[in-house]
This record gives C-alpha cells, structure tokens and sequence, in this order.
C-alpha cells in the first residue's frame, strides 16, 4: 500500500509539474508586462534596463525555474485588477466554489446509488423506464438553460428561492461558508441541483449498467446457488463489484464538474472561481488566469489520487500489485 | 437404499423472442441417497440445464415447463422462491464449472464461507462459523488454513480455488452434490486430483453426486451410474461399467467409440457422423436418425421409449423390443 502510494504521488506530481508548464507557457505569451507597469513617456533604454532588471531577458529556462521557484512558496504573481497576489484572490474564492462542488456531488451520490441499483435490478418496472427516459433529457440539457429554467420558475413565478448571490456568509477562520445559514443553503440549492444535472443521469445510468452486467456474472450465480438472500446478494456482493469502475469515473466527473462550475456560476452570480475566471478572461488578467489553471489542476490531480487509494482499498487486487 | 431425488419428465423451455425452444424434452432420472451419477453428452445436450434445474436456477429466459423435480417428497419445481433459497447452498449445493470466475474477487475467501453458514443457520456465532470454515478447508487438503480465510480469490490458484469451492459445498453438510463440469476449466493433472476428492468425500459422508461432464473418462472414474443425454433427451440409463464396456444405444456406441484409447494406433479416430442438431430443429422421430447407422422409418416418425437393453441398460432406441417398463 505505501509502494502504491508513493507511486501514485509521484505520478501526481510529474502531472503538476506540467501543469505549471503551461501555465508559465501562457503567463509568457500574453502580453507584455511592461506595457503594464509603465507609462508612455518611459524611454526605450530605461524599458530595456527595467526588463534586464525584472529578469525578462533571461533565458526561459531561468524564468520558468523562478517562476516555479515562486509557484511552490504560493506567489504566482499579482492580480492586475484586484492589485492583490493571485494566489490570495484564489483561496478567497475557493471555499465558494468547492461548497457548491461539494452539495452537488451530495445530491449526485444520494440519488444516484440508489436509483442506479434500483433500475438494474427491477429494469422492467415502470420507474426504472421513466429514470432512463428522463436521464437522457437530463443529459442533453445543457446547464446554463436548467440554470435559467430553474430561476424562471422558483425566483420570478414562484418567489421561493433566490436567483443569485451566496446568500448570507459566516467566516470560520480564512473559510465563508455559506452552509451554515438558513439564508445561506435557500441560496445553494439551485446553483448545485443546475450543477448535478448533467452527471446525475450519467451517473444513474453508469451504475446501472455496470451494475447489470455484475448480475449477470457467474459469482452472482454462485451466491444465489449458495442460497445467500437477495438483500446480500444485490447489496455486498454485486454492489461491491458495481462500486470499482464508478469510483474511476467519478473521479474524473468530480474534476470536470468543478470545471462546469463556470456555467453555473455566471448564472447565479456566485462568487467562486467560476465566476471569477470569466472575469479575468473579460478583463485578460493573465496571472490570475494562470493561477486559476494552477489551482483547478491541483484540485483535480489531488482529487484523482484520493480516487485512486479509495479504489486501492476497495479493489483487492490492486493492493496486491502496490505491494510487489 | 432410499429415493434422494427422483425427476419426472422434466421439460425446459426458453422463451425467446424468436419463439420457444426445448432445452430438454423430458427428462427422468432417480438418484439413491449416496449414489454418484453421471449426466454425459456433448455441448448443448442440455446437461447443465438439468443440473441447474434442480435448484430451480436455470439462467433466463429458460424455465421449467413441466414435469416434477422430488426432492425428499418436495416438488423443487413448484415451492415458493424462499422455501427454494433455504435449500440451496444448505441440502443442495453446486460446483460450477470454472473456479476463476465462480467466487466473488472482492470479498475475502472467510466472508464467502462464514456468510452461507450463517444465511443458513442465523443463530450461529462467528466463532462456530469459522470453526466449521477452517474444518473444511482441511477436508480438501488447503494447507494453513487460517491464513486462507483473509486472503482473495485471486491470491489462489486455479486448482485451489476450486477446492475452496468444494469446500464451500461441504459446509452445510449437504444430501446432494451437482457438480457442472468442476474439472473442465482446470489442466489435467488438477482433474484428477479434484475428481479423487470430490468421491473421497461423497463416499466419507455418503452424500449424493450428480456429476455434469462431457469427459467419459471422468465419468468412469467417479460414478456408479451413468445418464447419456443427447438433443435434450436421455436416451441411454445404467450402470457405468456396463455402459461404457457395452453401450447399447447406437449415439453410445459412437461416442465410447470416438474415445481416442478406442481406436489402434496410427489410426484415424472414429466419429459420429454430421452434428447434434441445435434445440431450434430438432428432427422428428428420434433425435438421433439423422446421424444413426442402423436408422429405419419407425425412428423418423415417433420419439422411441426407454426400454431394457440386453445387458440391463435403459435405452431409447428401436433397435431393442419394448418390453415390461423398468423403473
């Protein structure tokens, strides 16, 4: 289990490390900060002193080092619009963000799990069909028009919830959450039902496919031959089997749904990354940007090799394989 | 010697969409309390059909058309499903044919023994549970069992596993054994192996085996009586010295024939003719004619009677006068 470990941080940080390649490959391409920094009346030989100075005309590769060096102390550099470093700017946008990330995967495993088995095992009854209709609607609506029927129908018709905003915000450390108010989950339910949309069905459907051809498998056939009741049957031994190809997928969705948050989020106006990094494309605040990409990518590689030990401790053999 | 398990004209059908097809077309055998019978023929001759239908577990679409399947004065083709749950595993108990593919890879080899004993005994502690599990670990020669009951499936191999498998069967203590080709997936040095265990402990606890096999020789060695299925219906019954020596049905014949130690050497091996027709066009009359050397018009028109063969066995075919019915 640690050789598997080691391994797969290992493999993380190979990742991260190319991340931060291109990151520092766009923060290089666009624009030039001194035009930036400096006023037109700044003479061409002071500009080419400045840029010796800022270390602009080094080669890459002792840019890159120094950029990667500021990179691991947390400095990826100043936000243009908000004159305040990046990295700051992030992690007071994050917690919005990673709420909302976080009740919709709620919304995504409470519903799916269940409703999954529940179609693979009883494919023929009549809410399995209606699940199996509906998610095909659910998947081919695109988010940002659930998001605005949503508003539609219980802001301005209904009146019952709130069309934008993260409602009332209580500071717990460095950490607003907005979990903590009634105020404040009236104003995450909509924003995370518009974000579980898309990967709900697919999620439904995931399970109940995998599940389904779990059940048809001879170690299925063997517990009903050892005359093990269906309750165990169903939910220890083709459950358990259903789980390992849906925590591989759901890796990958957690971080593709963290990346769908920029729809969401420009609909309901919430102040999280999504949010904020259309703002900087709007205003192309490019160290921001590159922070935005940095810190999404690290998310996501994080979440991937959290995905991959919990598969590590549910699939047997792969225990084994970390161990030689 | 008592009655274990008697089958009556046992039909099978699958409903598929293209219409229904006979899987077996009744089937009767009877199986004395500790006797080992073998159920032989080609793919397709609906052995594994028969076996599975004893505990009622034939793979969908198929069901039980008719007939009765008695097991100690129960019908097992008409008891509600859970009255049918508490005999699997518990009276009945099965070996499938491939042990790569028969245990569950992510429960731990302890789990997939402890939780039959206690689905069938619900007040059992853990302990006694184990206690029983490591017992009969060493019934089938699984050495340092303790360590086993923690380990997976895969950390076993093939021919390990399916002694785990035996074992499993072995746990409750059951009357009836089927065995669906248990040696067919493994290399032939483990067959023998396994085959020996599995009489060794039928004749120890003097329990029932309906051993499913295409392989004549695994037959021979294990079982006192033999069923020859073809096309979906028995057409030879008897002693199994008597029927491979001297098979009286002319599809017998051919297959002790065809038997590789059957022809001299430098020889090409001898087989039946044509192939065993497939469940959608069975021929009328007797399966069999189309293939069958001796074959005359009676045999093409009506499905022949088992009768008494000259040296005892119970044969369809008209090649012998249909005499007083012998149960």
């Amino acid at each position: 289990m640690i050789a598997f470990m080691i391994r797969r941080i290992t493999q993380a940080l190979i990742v991260i490390i190319i991340i931060s390649i291109i990151g520092f490959a766009i923060k290089q391409s666009v624009g030039d900060p001194l035009r930036e920094l400096m006023g037109i009346s700044v003479s061409m030989e002071e500009r080419e002193e400045f840029r010796e100075k800022l270390g602009l005309n080094d080669p890459w590769y002792v840019q890159y080092g120094r950029f990667l060096g500021n990179a691991v102390k947390g400095d990826l550099g100043t936000s243009m619009f908000y004159k305040r470093p990046a990295t700051e700017v992030i992690l007071e946008k994050a917690p919005a963000t990673l709420e909302l990330v976080f009740v919709s995967s709620l919304i995504i495993i409470f519903l799916s799990v269940p409703l999954g088995i529940f179609s693979a095992i009883k494919p023929n009854s009549l809410l399995s069909r209606l699940l199996m209709g509906g998610s095909i609607v659910g998947v081919s609506i695109p988010v940002f028009l659930t998001a605005i029927m949503m508003v539609y129908v219980f802001s301005i018709k209904l009146g019952w919830l709130p069309s934008y905003g993260r409602g009332e915000v209580v500071m717990i450390g460095g950490w607003g959450t907005g979990l903590l108010t009634v105020d404040g989950w009236k104003h995450i339910i909509m924003p995370s039902i518009a974000l579980s949309s898309i990967m709900l069905p697919l999620f439904i459907r995931l399970i109940r496919s995998e599940m389904m051809e779990v059940l048809e498998s001879e170690y299925i056939k063997y517990a009903w031959a050892k005359g093990i009741n269906k309750k165990r049957v169903w939910f220890v031994h083709a459950f358990k089997n259903t789980l390992l190809p849906v925590i591989t997928v759901g890796g990958v969705q957690l971080g593709v749904t963290i990346a769908f948050t920029i729809l969401t989020e420009t609909v309901f106006q919430w102040q999280g990354l999504g949010f904020m990094f259309m703002e900087a494309v709007e205003r192309s605040d490019a160290p921001l940007l590159v922070a935005y990409l940095m810190f999404v990518g690290i998310v996501m590689v994080g979440v991937n090799t959290i995905v991959d030990m919990i598969y590590g401790l549910v699939n047997p053999t792969v225990r084994i394989a970390g161990v030689k | 010697m008592s009655t274990l398990l008697e089958v009556k004209d046992l039909v099978i059908k699958f409903a598929l969409r293209t219409g229904e097809v006979t899987a077996t077309n009744g089937v009767s055998f009877t199986l004395q309390k500790g006797e080992r019978l073998g159920l032989v023929g080609e793919s397709g001759a609906g052995k594994s059909v028969t076996g599975f239908s004893i505990i009622n577990l034939i793979s969908k679409p198929g069901y039980i058309a008719s007939g009765e399947v008695d097991f100690q004065g129960e019908n097992l083709a008409k008891v509600s499903d859970e009255r049918m749950r508490s005999l699997r595993g518990n009276r009945i108990s099965m070996i499938f044919q491939d042990p790569m593919m028969t245990l569950n890879p992510v429960l731990t080899i302890g789990t997939q023994m402890t939780e039959t004993l206690h689905q069938h005994n619900p007040g059992m502690s853990q302990d006694e549970a184990r206690n029983i599990a490591l017992e009969k670990l060493r019934k089938v020669y699984i050495p340092s069992p303790e360590k086993r009951l923690a380990q997976f499936p895969h950390e076993f191999s093939g021919g390990m596993r399916q002694r785990i498998i035996i074992a499993i069967a072995l746990l409750t203590d059951p009357e009836l054994i089927i065995a669906d080709e248990p040696t067919t997936a493994l290399d032939v040095t483990i067959q023998a192996e396994i085959m020996e265990l599995l009489m060794e402990l039928c004749e120890t606890d003097d329990m029932g085996l309906i051993l499913i096999t295409h392989d004549l020789a695994v037959v021979g060695q294990v079982t006192q009586n033999i069923a020859v299925m073809y096309a979906g219906s028995i057409v030879e019954k008897g002693a199994t010295s008597q029927v491979i020596s001297d098979p009286q049905h002319p599809y017998t014949q051919g297959l002790i024939a065809a038997l590789p130690q059957s022809s001299r050497q430098g020889e090409r091996l001898n087989q039946i003719p044509g192939m065993m027709p497939t469940l959608k066009d069975i021929p009328p009359g007797c399966s069999f004619n189309p293939r069958c050397a001796h074959v005359m018009d009676v045999c093409k028109i009506e499905v022949p009677q088992l009768r008494v063969g000259k040296n005892g066995n119970l044969v369809a075919c008209y090649l012998y006068p249909l005499k007083k019915e012998q149960r």
